[in-house]
């Protein structure tokens, strides 16, 4: 289904991370979300962005309101053109890294969220799609 | 913008006064350490109050500062993390192992100076 | 070249269109007696009996004039915001979703038969206007339907939820202590609730200490164990130290081994020894103490 509201945030540097994340907060409110979910949101934005600035350096998060089975939900799609992930199970287990970090980003996001999906192609980039209901 | 540090007797004290970017994260914590050096700190107060929201890299960095801090004889405690900050924290697997916490200014300070004391 | 135009033998290809806005102006003709025809039947067929005849009367209006609307736009979106909210309404009376069903298909009836009564005489046309309006009218039915079973679920939910709220009291029994009880399963749904809640808690009552008893909980396995130690840990985030108590050690051993991390849990056997640590933390001295030492 079409989504009904969007917000799109280029990404390039770390001030882009707390501009993407400060947008989910924003509708995650608007749409009722507890002012817990809207922490976890605003939380998992944070981890997927900084992904693209520490392995991409550029891409966008777009934040949307979607409805789905009568539900409401808030979809967050992190997209880089960066050099992908090899292995994406390997990259999802707690504790991988390859930039120096915890590499607790992706597998972290997936925690704080409801649905995650993530493809990756080596050389072409990464797409992360993730969505919390409200319940 | 960079964070305020006060000196309060043998403290430091760096409150947050709004949401920061990495980059920003990074230059309190080198201010800190440099501050915490020059002053010879027996304690540092971290005060994350406004923070809505503290990821793994924010986690990270205190994580890092405190070890630091450590090494330089001055315990540091973590105040003001917001209920739904510590619902997602521990959701997202960050427990801030090592470093202390209390809940506002002014138990922060108590706890050092009971650690001093 | 113009000459009088025959009688078609055959409709034009775009008529369900056409079809449909036929009917439209024909159900807005006869608005008031199908609307009371409807509404003599609904109460022939006891739906609705918790509400008054006027109430069923002012909803039937509504429910009609939204129904010819979709017949008439093919958008359902107005009619589902007025079953929400007419969901919203009746449910808290009791009333039940095959009554909703159960009004909705018998307006489809009604209004089935104007039709069959309308176009009697011309059997084939009869056959294509029920053709057009069928799909119409069961996806109108679908709409009201769903829409109030969902309000539904959503109307019990809360009310689970208020109910969770009350089982689960954050008690404060002392300055800077609170005590949370939790009696009842601990599945994942309740441990998150009951978490914010606590936070929340110490927050408002500047709590140094929180005791947990889990005593009231019959089956502590590994998915209960890790939301304590979620909780625990979300507690020290904030300052303030937990102490868990009624864990008997046969469930301890039975964590550890399946690989629970329980050294984050400050566990001591009851709940009066478990304040008793609380208070020794805060500072309190017990008084046979000082008088012993």
């Amino acid at each position: 289904m079409a989504p009904r509201f969007e917000a799109r945030i280029r990404i390039r540097s770390d001030a882009d991370i707390v501009a993407a994340r400060r947008q989910g907060r924003a509708l995650a409110e608007q749409m009722g979300f507890s002012s817990t979910d809207v922490t976890v949101i605003a939380t998992a934005i944070s981890e997927v962005a900084r992904n693209i600035v520490q392995y991409a350096r550029e891409g966008e998060v777009v934040v949307s309101a979607t409805r789905e089975d009568g539900r409401d939900g808030l979809t967050i799609v992190a997209r880089d053109q960066g050099p992908g992930i090899a292995d994406v199970v390997k990259a999802m287990q707690p504790g991988y890294s390859t930039a120096n970090s915890l590499g607790l980003g992706l597998p972290g996001a997936r925690r704080l969220m409801d649905d995650f999906e993530i493809s990756s192609r080596v050389g072409e980039g990464t797409t992360v799609t993730m969505t919390k209901w409200q319940r | 913008m960079r964070v305020p540090i006060l000196k309060q007797g043998e403290y430091l004290i760096a409150s947050i006064q709004s949401a920061l970017t990495d980059q920003e994260l990074s230059q309190l914590k080198d201010d800190l350490l440099d501050h915490a050096g020059r002053t010879r700190a027996r304690g540092v107060v971290v005060d994350v109050t406004v923070l809505d929201v503290m990821d793994s890299f924010a986690a990270r960095t205190l994580r890092s500062l405190a070890h630091m801090l450590d090494l330089l004889g001055a315990a540091t405690v973590v105040v003001g993390i917001q209920p739904e900050v510590a619902f997602a924290m521990v959701q997202l697997g960050l427990t801030l192992e090592g470093v202390s916490t209390a809940l506002d200014l002014e138990e922060g300070l108590a706890f050092l100076q009971a650690k001093a004391a | 070249m113009s000459s009088k135009p025959k009688p078609l033998p055959q409709p034009p290809p775009e008529s369900t269109a056409a079809l449909l806005r036929e009917l439209v102006a024909h159900l807005r003709e006869n608005r008031i007696q199908l609307r009371e025809e409807w509404v003599r039947r609904i109460t022939e067929s006891k739906l609705l009996t918790a509400m008054t005849r006027e109430e069923i009367f002012a909803e039937a209006t509504s429910v009609y004039d939204n129904y010819v609307e979709v017949l008439e736009t093919g958008s359902v979106e107005a009619l589902q915001t007025y079953a929400r909210n007419l969901s919203e309404r009746i449910i808290p009376r009791g009333v039940e979703t095959h009554e909703v069903v159960g009004i909705v298909l018998l307006l489809r009836d009604v209004l089935a038969r104007s039709l069959f009564r309308k176009y009697q005489g011309d059997f084939e046309l009869l056959n294509r206007v029920l053709d057009a309006y069928e799909p119409a009218a069961n996806r109108i039915a679908n709409t009201v339907a769903v829409s109030f079973v969902e309000e539904r679920e959503r109307t019990i939910r809360l009310q689970q939820e208020a109910i969770r709220e009350l089982s689960t009291p954050v008690l404060q029994v002392r300055e800077r202590m609170l005590i949370l009880p939790i009696i009842g399963v601990l599945d994942s749904q309740r441990a998150r609730q009951l978490t914010e809640q606590l936070l929340r808690g110490i927050r408002a009552n500047r709590a140094k200490v929180v005791v947990i008893d889990i005593t009231g909980v019959p089956s502590v396995d590994s998915t209960a164990a890790n939301h304590l130690v979620q909780t625990v840990e979300a507690s020290r985030l904030m300052g303030a130290r937990v102490i868990v108590t009624g864990l008997s050690s046969e469930v301890a051993q039975t964590l550890v081994t399946i690989g629970v991390e329980l050294g984050k849990i400050n566990a001591v056997g009851d709940l009066q020894s478990g304040m008793e640590e609380a208070e020794r933390l805060l500072g309190y001295r017990v008084i046979l103490e000082e008088s012993a030492a």
